[in-house]
């Protein structure tokens, strides 16, 4: 039964890469904009028709569609993303580089995030002021209507310049990486927050709290033995929409904060209209989102053990 | 329990006002950008069967509605205004600066200060709303034709129609939003129409689903069967019954997508994807004001408040569509 579910969702999670593949192929490589024509029609390179098309043939721009699209897809299966033909070296090259930085960021983003999600969640619930309480758990929703760039340039502004607390010139490694996990860390902490908050809400009106209070267990011990595992449980199913809201905002903050990583490369590319380095930071993102969901939907019965009897294992 | 739904299916006939909600339910009420509302709530009543009272309902529903909810119709009022009049806002040019009046701070001529060209910052603004406002109504217009009629060719025909839309919808998901419209960009090259249109596409899949979600629990309700019972066709049944309560909710992502493409479409001007330098718009002005931010604070500080304003008020408004429905 577990190894029929196993397989079933592996399954589905291959055939939404192969199409997300697919698509991206479709729209970035086969339609107009032709990123070899654009830098090779440069009229200060003078360069021949015959030439552009001799550079064309290198590229294997001259080849069939269903060709390119064979060759594409065993490239990527074998990991070679093609060709960046702004910065003349391959794609897979540019990811190795820029996705280190990136991924760091992402980590400590997200760690922060929840964090902060957890303690705005649990302190709105502990608090015994009721304006408290409530102005705590209106900052998500305040929190969400902020521009991450915005956010972003506001940290600079007072931190840095206002307070000077970090250096704008050359802050130390990890120095200079706190305003960035901020400003990537609060706008994901907030949609969390929320849904904890309701989360909260909700298991604090099941019968075994009015049980466990009744037994004479206080508030804080109800909290942390009783509603916080139910509560945290439901976020996961998130983790994969949050990692692309995780992803998206590495590249705004990257550009805000003039960092190397996955961002720049995608803000080059679309600067420059090279599409084989977008097309190959859109299938690495959505295979990233496709696996997370995969494995928090294999994990969810381990963590949660009333939906393993429902799978029968 | 054989009652229940069919109660519920009264009650929303009916269309009982519910009453104003708790405080502290207010205070959350605004969803999360990422989160679909889930909770089956009774449905509306059709829009048109009550249409004469319908102005006399409005004002009830205004007169007990809460303070914020004004405050963010003003704040959308305002900005409307702005896009539509702006030149009686302000008497000082968006595009041409005044010499000698260069990075000067907030003050009584100069109400948001000036920039490092002597442009007012107070009319750069309100001259921007109209690149931000239509923008934002162009994406939700985008998103919300497609997504629905997506969703509701997959929801009402169902079979083999539904699964191949419902996984490009999974397939369009799966990508970041940000990403998906930097892909349209990178197609469409450069410009305020081009990126609304990418932040329109990025949403149609979200849109899409709800719709799909909403027609299918519709099309189960009692009435719908009833409909179908007393010999109504397909297509005059989808018109009439199916689409104008699925619509409700719908029309409540819109009010939150706008707020979202905003901030989106802020975000593509911010890098430098949107409107091209001259042009106000408020993601520019952000962009533009950061290379002053250690004398000048106006000129990223406001904007983004501004912005912040009107994503705040889009989402209350939303909040407010999805909890009232009355």
């Amino acid at each position: 039964m577990f190894i029929k579910y196993l397989a079933n969702r592996t399954g589905q999670a291959l055939l939404v890469l192969w199409a997300a593949f697919t698509a991206s192929f479709v729209l970035l490589q086969l339609l107009p904009g032709d990123a070899i024509l654009i830098k090779f029609l440069n009229p200060e390179l003078g360069l021949g028709p015959q030439e552009i098309a001799d550079i064309r043939a290198a590229y294997g721009a001259d080849t069939s569609v269903w060709q390119q699209y064979q060759h594409t897809l065993l490239g990527f299966l074998s990991g070679n993303f093609g060709y960046s033909v702004q910065a003349g070296v391959p794609v897979s090259q540019g990811l190795a580089t820029n996705l280190p930085p990136t991924l760091r960021l992402a980590g400590l983003g997200s760690a922060a995030a929840l964090l902060l999600a957890v303690l705005l969640a649990f302190a709105s619930q502990l608090t015994r002021w009721g304006w408290l309480r409530s102005a705590l758990q209106s900052l998500p929703s305040l929190f969400i209507s902020v521009p991450v760039f915005w956010l972003g340039i506001m940290l600079i502004q007072v931190v840095s310049f206002r307070l000077g607390w970090i250096p704008v010139i050359n802050p130390g490694k990890w120095q200079g990486l706190v305003l960035p996990t901020l400003t990537l860390a609060i706008p994901i902490a907030a949609p969390l927050a929320q849904i904890l908050i309701r989360n909260i809400d909700e298991v604090l009106t099941q019968p075994f709290v009015a049980v466990a209070r009744a037994k004479g267990a206080t508030r804080q011990w109800v909290l942390w033995k009783h509603v916080a595992r139910n509560a945290v449980l439901p976020t996961l199913t998130i983790a994969g929409v949050l990692f692309g809201e995780l992803l998206a905002g590495a590249v705004v903050t990257e550009a805000v904060f003039g960092l190397n990583g996955l961002g720049s490369l995608t803000q080059q590319a679309v600067g420059n209209q090279d599409t084989a380095v977008l097309q190959a930071v859109v299938v690495v993102s959505a295979t990233a989102f496709v696996f997370i969901n995969l494995v928090v939907d294999l994990l969810y019965p381990v963590f949660d053990p009333r939906l393993r009897s429902r799978l029968g294992t | 329990m054989t009652t229940t739904s069919s109660t519920a299916s009264l009650g929303a006939f009916t269309g009982t006002a519910q009453p104003t909600p708790h405080r502290f339910e207010r205070a959350v009420a605004a969803p999360a950008a990422v989160v679909v509302p889930t909770v089956p709530i009774p449905a509306a009543p059709p829009p048109r069967a009550h249409s004469g009272t319908w102005g006399r309902r409005l004002v009830q529903r205004a007169r007990r509605a809460p303070i914020s909810l004004w405050l963010a119709w003003g704040v959308l009022a305002l900005v409307a205004l702005w896009a539509v009049a702006p030149g009686a806002f302000t008497s000082y040019s968006a595009t041409v600066g005044v010499a000698g009046q260069q990075l000067q701070a907030p003050s009584a001529a100069h109400w948001l200060g000036t920039d490092a060209l002597g442009r007012d910052g107070y009319a750069r603004l309100v001259f921007g709303a109209v690149h931000s406002l239509s923008g934002a109504f162009l994406a939700v217009a985008v998103g919300l034709v497609l997504g629905t009629l997506l969703g509701v060719l997959a929801g009402s025909i169902g079979g083999w129609v539904e699964d191949v839309i419902m996984r490009t919808v999974d397939v369009l998901l799966s990508v970041p939003s940000l990403l998906l419209s930097l892909s349209i960009i990178i197609i469409l090259g450069f410009g305020t129409l081009n990126a609304a249109v990418a932040v329109g596409v990025a949403s149609v899949a979200s849109f899409a689903r709800l719709t799909r979600s909403e027609v299918v629990r519709v099309r189960r309700s009692d009435y719908v069967e009833a409909a179908f019972g007393s010999g109504g066709r397909f297509g005059a049944v989808l018109w009439r019954h199916v689409l104008p309560n699925s619509l409700t909710s719908v029309i409540a992502m819109a009010a939150l997508q706008f707020g979202s493409a905003i901030l989106s479409i802020s975000t593509l001007g911010f890098l430098g994807y949107g409107a091209p330098p001259p042009t106000p718009e408020w993601g520019l002005l952000i962009a533009e004001g950061r290379n002053y931010i250690s004398t000048a604070w106006w000129l990223t500080t406001v904007p983004g408040l501004v912005v912040v304003a009107v994503v705040l008020a889009a989402n209350r408004i939303s909040a407010a569509l999805t909890k009232g429905r009355a």
